[in-house]
């Protein structure tokens, strides 16, 4: 799987112009000031019927993105949304326990997992599969956990991926905190956290922001608006944008059309840069919507309004790029056949990987507490199996 | 998928597709037996607990057999469907537009149904606690402008899994008018949401005159005086313009001048679920017997310059209620109740005296613990104590569940009689009326008497007239003569 940026020498992001060149920019750039007349509009590049709009600002920031590079980024959605898809049917088909769909977050999640470097680390929650995806994660690592398989589902170092945190916000610390470290080394690898509208609510998200601030760590703060927590639709929780809230920890924020992956790769590569050069934190809201439900255990028709997803069902991420790429002669059969051989192997591969996943042992639930081996938790697995094995049958070799 | 020789037949059972599901129906078959079916194509429609989900092919190859038909519940775990599966998958990758059936040799999905208990009542994740049913909806709803019809109706919204899968071509892109927003709750505050919503006023036909068009109280009042006055009027324009002349069903919930809506919920909403519930399982009889009780009022008077009784608030209630618990040894079918589940009479030991007690949250019944067991003056006590507790809405759940049979005071509004409805799950209910001195046949003659009528409510399916009529004489002779409690305990 392609780990890299989407384009020949992914480095483009140390092009950007420093962050200070940025401010007072038209149509959504930073407002770590008081909020300007049309701050809260979202930036924007391919608007939904699929017409790419120039932008004084951001263009730049893009500049690289050719006929390839957007096709590519296509690739990307549509294997996502399938790998989606068939996570969701293995569920219904009892092969998983739980599945937290990201239908209609394609453009969010690769948009801006594309623009990260690999020595980047993303700290995301449970929803950022197509995030997981970019970072080039092993397909059947992203199913262990929901197939309660395994406790986690891979080796963070091995993708420099924390993998899912299901707490909610809670990965917004993990992620200041390891960008205070990227600080202590001197290095100029960015952590990004991702978590959901929801989760700005959270006591962990504020007081990330806090720490981020305070120390200029070099962290980058997604927001996907998905408009729904779970069934709390953001209007409750947020009078402003969400994004407004951010420089009031001193954070500069961006509000960014959700479902335009090109703008989002945009608002994502600058504000990686503004962290490796010593520029500190920022906050991306990237405003878009969860089609489907919270996860396969929910059901959004008790709480939402069936216009309301009609309206954003016109918005979707997919259709507008498609629609971009017919009008430059880019959508030709060749290569949509080609994409969707890749979407069918990607989803064989996950379904294969998921059906052939050992089921672990019992006793493998002490195996990954403890780093190194202690007598008491010893003790404790040495009960455990002496308790299992009561239940198979005694030999019936012996005396009767 | 190259032909092979043999197939197997594999069965799928029904998954637990919310977090906790025990079980889940089945509304609908999209296949029939015999039918070839595709993976992950949709095979039927599941209703669980949370939502009405599709149901996506877990095999390539023919249904064998649908093993339920549509509108059965069947329990996690229990096969559903068999298929018979062409060969075994051989590990490669599909060609393109062939979908690869993956089957494994055992059973998908670990057999859930073994290890759920049998009564376990689901828990399920993200929907905290059960809620009440046949309340009132627990979450409003947002209404919104109509928007633009252009797509299909979006009615069932559930995940089609392979309906959501993209096809690269964009032919199905209708791109609706980019920038519109969508609509927002009006703005508002609190106070002035539950004033509306009191009021019957749609929030969302106001124009807000606050800071950032909030909805302010006077906005609303306005728009009140707007819909009396055109009510009034009912020609001049009113300050709703389009909600008040728009066939919109809310329009129903407005109040006319002159009228108060109150919702209901709280004590008055539990009120009238046992009501219901009483009145329509518990077949009624009421009987009513009219006595003198002027020996009763001599003998309070008696009691109040009893030094025993110095401070205690003794009243005709409190004759009744240790007349009501010796008339209950003497009859104790009063004292029990239907358990329809086991299809048993549960008689009770002791007497929970339970008195209905009017308290600014409404009607409460708490009652009194073993009340056989307390001498009058406790007796006496523990009603004070009770009814001080209830007004002040103290009163514990504990103190609310579990009576055996319910007194109610009618008297101190100065009623005569009624037709008490039991409180649900006791076997009778008595109520007292006002004392009032009437001319009454006195040895022989026309006297001015105290006199009160004591109504019972009893419930027919364990309690016949003969026992209710024994039980009601009892409670009337204690009360006409308090001595001849001496004969009956």
């Amino acid at each position: 799987m392609a780990q890299d940026g989407i384009l020949p020498g992914s480095g483009s992001e140390e092009r950007v112009e420093a962050p200070g060149e940025t401010a007072g920019q038209t149509g959504g750039t930073v407002h770590p000031g008081p909020s300007r007349p049309g701050a809260d509009e979202p930036v924007q590049l391919i608007d939904s019927s699929g017409v790419r709009h120039p932008h004084d600002h951001y263009d730049a920031l893009v500049a690289d993105v050719d006929g390839p590079a957007l096709q590519k980024l296509y690739e990307d959605m549509v294997v996502v949304r399938r790998i989606d898809a068939e996570a969701t049917a293995l569920q219904r088909q009892g092969e998983l326990a739980l599945w937290p769909p990201l239908l209609g977050q394609e453009a969010a999640q690769i948009g801006s997992g594309r623009a990260l470097r690999s020595d980047d680390f993303v700290f995301s929650s449970y929803r950022e599969n197509a995030v997981a995806y970019c970072r080039g994660v092993d397909l059947a690592d992203i199913l262990r956990v929901w197939r309660g398989n395994a406790s986690s589902g891979w080796d963070p170092y091995t993708i420099n991926m924390a993998t899912p945190q299901v707490i909610i916000g809670a990965q917004t610390l993990h992620a200041t905190g390891y960008a205070m470290g990227i600080l202590n080394d001197g290095a100029d690898a960015v952590a990004v956290t991702y978590f959901g509208d929801g989760a700005t609510s959270q006591g962990d998200v504020n007081e990330a922001m806090v720490f981020a601030a305070s120390y200029q760590a070099p962290v980058v703060f997604f927001c996907q608006n998905n408009h729904w927590a779970i069934s709390e639709p953001v209007g409750l929780q947020a009078h402003v944008p969400i994004a407004r809230r951010a420089p009031g920890f001193g954070i500069p924020s961006v509000r960014v059309d959700g479902n335009d992956v090109l703008a989002c790769l945009a608002v994502t590569r600058e504000a990686l840069a503004r962290a490796r050069s010593g520029g500190g934190p920022t906050f991306i809201e990237a405003v878009t919507y969860r089609m489907g439900p919270h996860t396969t255990a929910d059901d959004p028709t008790r709480y939402r309004d069936a216009n309301e997803l009609e309206d954003w069902a016109a918005r979707d991420p997919l259709a507008r790029l498609a629609t971009l790429l017919d009008s430059r002669g880019l959508l030709e059969a060749d290569y949509t056949d080609a994409v969707k051989a890749k979407a069918d192997a990607v989803a064989a591969e996950l379904r294969e990987g998921c059906l052939s996943m050992p089921e672990p042992a019992p006793s493998d639930v002490f195996r990954h507490v403890y780093s190194e081996p202690n007598s008491w938790l010893e003790r404790q697995q040495d009960h455990y199996e002496r308790y299992l094995a009561s239940f198979t049958p005694a030999p019936q070799e012996g005396p009767r | 998928m190259t032909a092979t020789t043999s197939t197997t037949v594999r069965e799928f059972r029904l998954p637990d597709l919310g977090e906790g599901l025990t079980e889940s129906e089945i509304v609908q078959w999209h296949v029939a037996e015999g039918d070839t079916v595709e993976l992950n194509q949709i095979i039927a429609d599941v209703e669980t607990a949370k939502a009405v989900v599709e149901l996506p092919s877990p095999y390539a190859g023919v249904v064998v057999r649908l093993h339920e038909p549509a509108g059965t519940t069947v329990d996690v775990g229990a096969p559903i469907v068999s298929f018979a599966v062409a060969g075994e998958y051989d590990g490669g990758v599909p060609a393109a537009g062939e979908h690869g059936p993956a089957v494994r040799a055992v059973l998908p999905g670990p057999s859930v149904a073994d290890e759920v208990p049998a009564k376990r009542e689901p828990n399920l994740v993200g929907y905290g606690a059960a809620i009440e049913k046949g309340g009132r909806p627990q979450r409003r709803h947002r209404v919104l402008p109509p928007s633009t019809p252009a797509m299909a109706p979006a009615g069932s919204a559930q995940v089609a899994v392979m309906a959501q899968i993209p096809s690269p071509v964009p032919a199905a892109v209708a791109p609706a008018p980019s920038g519109r927003v969508l609509a927002e709750r009006p703005r508002s505050t609190p106070p002035v949401r539950k004033l509306a919503r009191d009021l019957g006023i749609p929030l969302d036909g106001l124009q807000g005159t606050g800071p950032g068009a909030l909805i302010t109280r006077a906005d609303v009042l306005a728009a009140l005086a707007g819909i009396e006055g055109s009510a009034g009027a009912s020609s001049s324009a009113p300050s709703l313009p389009s909600q008040a002349s728009s066939p919109d069903p809310r329009q129903a919930a407005h109040p006319a001048a002159g009228q108060t809506r109150i919702p209901i919920r709280g004590v008055r909403k539990h009120t009238a679920a046992a009501m219901v519930a009483s009145a329509f399982t518990a077949p009624h009889v009421t009987e009513f017997l009219t006595i003198d009780v002027t020996p009763t009022i001599d003998l309070l008077a008696e009691l109040k310059q009893t030094r025993a009784f110095e401070g205690i608030r003794v009243t005709p209630l409190t004759i009744v209620a240790k007349a009501v618990c010796i008339a209950l040894q003497r009859n104790p079918s009063l004292n029990s109740s239907w358990d329809e589940a086991t299809q048993e009479i549960v008689q009770y030991a002791d007497v929970n005296l339970g008195i209905a007690a009017a308290t600014p949250r409404g009607l409460l019944v708490p009652h009194i613990r073993a009340a056989q067991s307390l001498a009058l003056a406790d007796l006496a006590r523990s009603l004070t104590a009770l009814t001080e507790t209830a007004r002040a809405g103290k009163t514990s759940p504990a103190d609310l569940s579990g009576g055996t049979i319910t007194i109610t005071n009618i008297g101190v509004f100065g009623i005569d009689a009624g037709t008490p409805i039991l409180n649900p799950g006791e076997a009778a209910i008595l109520a007292v009326g006002a004392v009032r001195r009437m001319p009454w046949e006195y040895q022989d003659a026309v006297a001015l008497r105290s006199v009160l009528t004591l109504s019972l409510s009893f419930d027919h399916r364990l309690v016949d007239g003969e026992q209710g009529s024994r039980f009601l004489a009892d409670v009337g002779t204690i009360l006409r003569n308090p001595a001849m409690a001496l004969t009956m305990v």
